[in-house]
């Protein structure tokens, strides 16, 4: 199949369904499969945790740092306005590295390259915080991720890996979320495992924590070796679930069980 | 870190209307009962206590235990009675000491 | 493929247990227990000699909550608030949890509603009691029960 140029946000014709992957009229998010009081407490502004790290955000945003002595909003401004849109679009393509980059990668980058200021740590507060206010500022948007012949192998790639069976449970990710989703597992209900809502207050966490925290649960609770923070398998399975979350509605911050 | 509260009041209202305020505070409220890895015990800290002041007066308090849940919320109410400030204090293990306060309109 | 052994179904239950206190390891440590008896303890020396009776206090929470480490809860009672005739203090108190006590609200004529919202821990399924102590100094209480579960996939740190 022929490809078009990346210009246009919409998904290439070469990122087609694959098989097993559930119909987008039967797209649900975890939202749906919660309980009434946790999606109370998601609802209300006032009474969800996640937004005290997007408080905490807003304040670094327009913290000067670095040897730059730069803040967020000196190249980016409000980021109400400028970051609205960027964590439905992320994982992005980034040209200069030949590789998708995940929204905390993004903002890691700026702060090395823009900032002159070291990385901070993945799920450091001032990362997590960080990366909900941008998230924030995606609220209500339908998730929109590009794929073109430049990104495709890293999608294929993410793909593999929701397909490979791993672990001592021998499971793949699939077999829950795609072919298992609405049943019970251990009394919860299993999801569709749609990245609707990161970086999400998880209450079994008791604090935010980002999707790459919430995959290497998964794979421990599979009895797989987990993959390192920030590692090419991670980010190419957050593009693929990205991607297959298309066109479903931003809820960051969320909030999980 | 960076302890901070989110607070809700709403900016005006009738004299004698019963106002809804919703409060939140980044505390991990270590409840004392956990163990590390290797077993020794993580020592308690958590908010104790949560008070609530109305141009001075107090007119809300509450006394925690390490049962509230981390990052403790509350949803009191109180009376506009005037216009003014609305203090909210936390206090708790460690020094914890955290006040956020809110103007309110009231006529 | 080999069953799972018997010692693994073991750390699982103990991790079950742990997990609900938001235990860090999932190590076989006994947790400390509250009983019925230790919260009858802490509640008899909250209201002192003074008679407890049902009612008048209304506590609201989940029948079924899907983790211990935050279960919305909500208390109110009926109540004028008035000079005369107000809530002085809400007392929450849990039969399960390592201690009795949860939380003390301290209210009174300047509340205009006898209604307070939080979240709490819940170690385990278990009763969940409300006092409330009224401006006449009488004591009245409610109960709720509630089943709690936990995240299928258990996080090792």
């Amino acid at each position: 199949m022929r490809l078009f140029g990346a210009a246009v946000g919409v998904v290439a014709l070469a990122a087609s369904a694959f098989a097993g992957e559930i119909p987008r009229v039967d797209r649900r998010s975890g939202y749906d499969f919660m309980s009434r009081e946790t999606r109370a407490m998601q609802d209300d502004d006032t009474a969800n945790p996640g937004l005290l790290w997007v408080l905490d955000g807003g304040a670094l945003w327009n913290r000067k740092t670095g040897a730059a002595g730069r803040a967020c909003a000196d190249c980016h401004g409000d980021a109400r306005a400028s970051m609205k849109g960027v964590a439905a679009r992320h994982p992005l393509f980034d040209a200069a590295r030949g590789r998708p980059v995940s929204l905390e990668q993004r903002i890691n980058l700026c702060r090395t390259d823009r900032q002159q200021a070291p990385p901070l740590a993945w799920e450091s507060r001032e990362l997590l915080a960080l990366t909900a206010y941008v998230a924030r500022q995606s609220r209500g948007l339908p998730i929109e991720i590009a794929i073109d012949q430049r990104a495709q192998p890293f999608l294929d790639a993410g793909r593999a890996t929701w397909e490979r069976r791993q672990g001592q449970l021998n499971l793949a990710c699939r077999q829950c979320h795609d072919a298992n989703w609405g049943r019970q597992l251990a009394g919860s209900v299993i999801p569709q495992a749609h990245p609707t809502g990161y970086p999400l207050y998880r209450l079994e966490w008791q604090s935010l924590g980002s999707l790459q925290r919430r995959l290497r649960n998964c794979l421990v609770g599979m009895r797989a070796d987990p993959y390192e923070y920030g590692a090419p398998e991670l980010v190419d399975l957050e593009l693929f679930l990205m991607w297959r979350a298309r066109g479903m509605t931003i809820e960051a911050p969320a909030v999980r069980p | 870190m960076v302890a901070n509260a989110l607070v809700n009041v709403p900016a005006q209202a009738r004299p004698g209307e019963i106002i809804e305020i919703k409060t939140l505070i980044s505390h991990a409220m270590e409840t004392g009962y956990r163990r590390t890895q290797l077993g020794a015990l993580i020592p308690r800290d958590i908010v104790r206590q949560f008070v609530c002041a109305y141009n001075g007066t107090e007119v809300f308090r509450a006394e925690l235990h390490p049962a509230i849940a981390a990052n403790p919320f509350i949803a009191f109410s109180t009376i506009a009675t005037e216009s003014g400030t609305l203090t909210f204090h936390w206090t708790g293990d460690n020094g914890f000491s955290v006040t956020e306060s809110a103007a309110i309109v009231v006529g | 493929m080999e069953r799972p052994t018997s010692r693994r179904e073991f750390l699982l239950a103990a991790g079950g247990a742990a997990a609900g206190m938001g235990l860090v390891s999932i190590i076989a440590v006994e947790p400390a227990r509250a009983t019925p008896a230790t919260m009858q303890e802490a509640i008899r020396k909250t209201v002192g000699s003074a008679r407890v009776d049902a009612g008048r206090v209304k506590l609201e929470l989940p029948p079924l909550s899907e983790n211990g480490n935050a279960v919305p809860l909500t208390v109110s009672v009926e109540s004028p608030m008035s000079e005369a005739d107000h809530v002085k203090a809400i007392h929450l108190f849990t039969e399960k949890n390592p201690q009795p006590e949860v939380v003390t609200f301290r209210l009174g004529p300047r509340a205009g509603r006898a209604r307070v919202a939080t979240r709490i821990r819940l170690a385990d399924t278990q009763t969940v009691v409300a006092i409330c102590e009224l401006s006449d100094g009488s004591f009245w209480s409610d109960r709720a029960d509630v089943v709690v579960t936990l995240a299928a996939c258990i996080e090792e740190v």
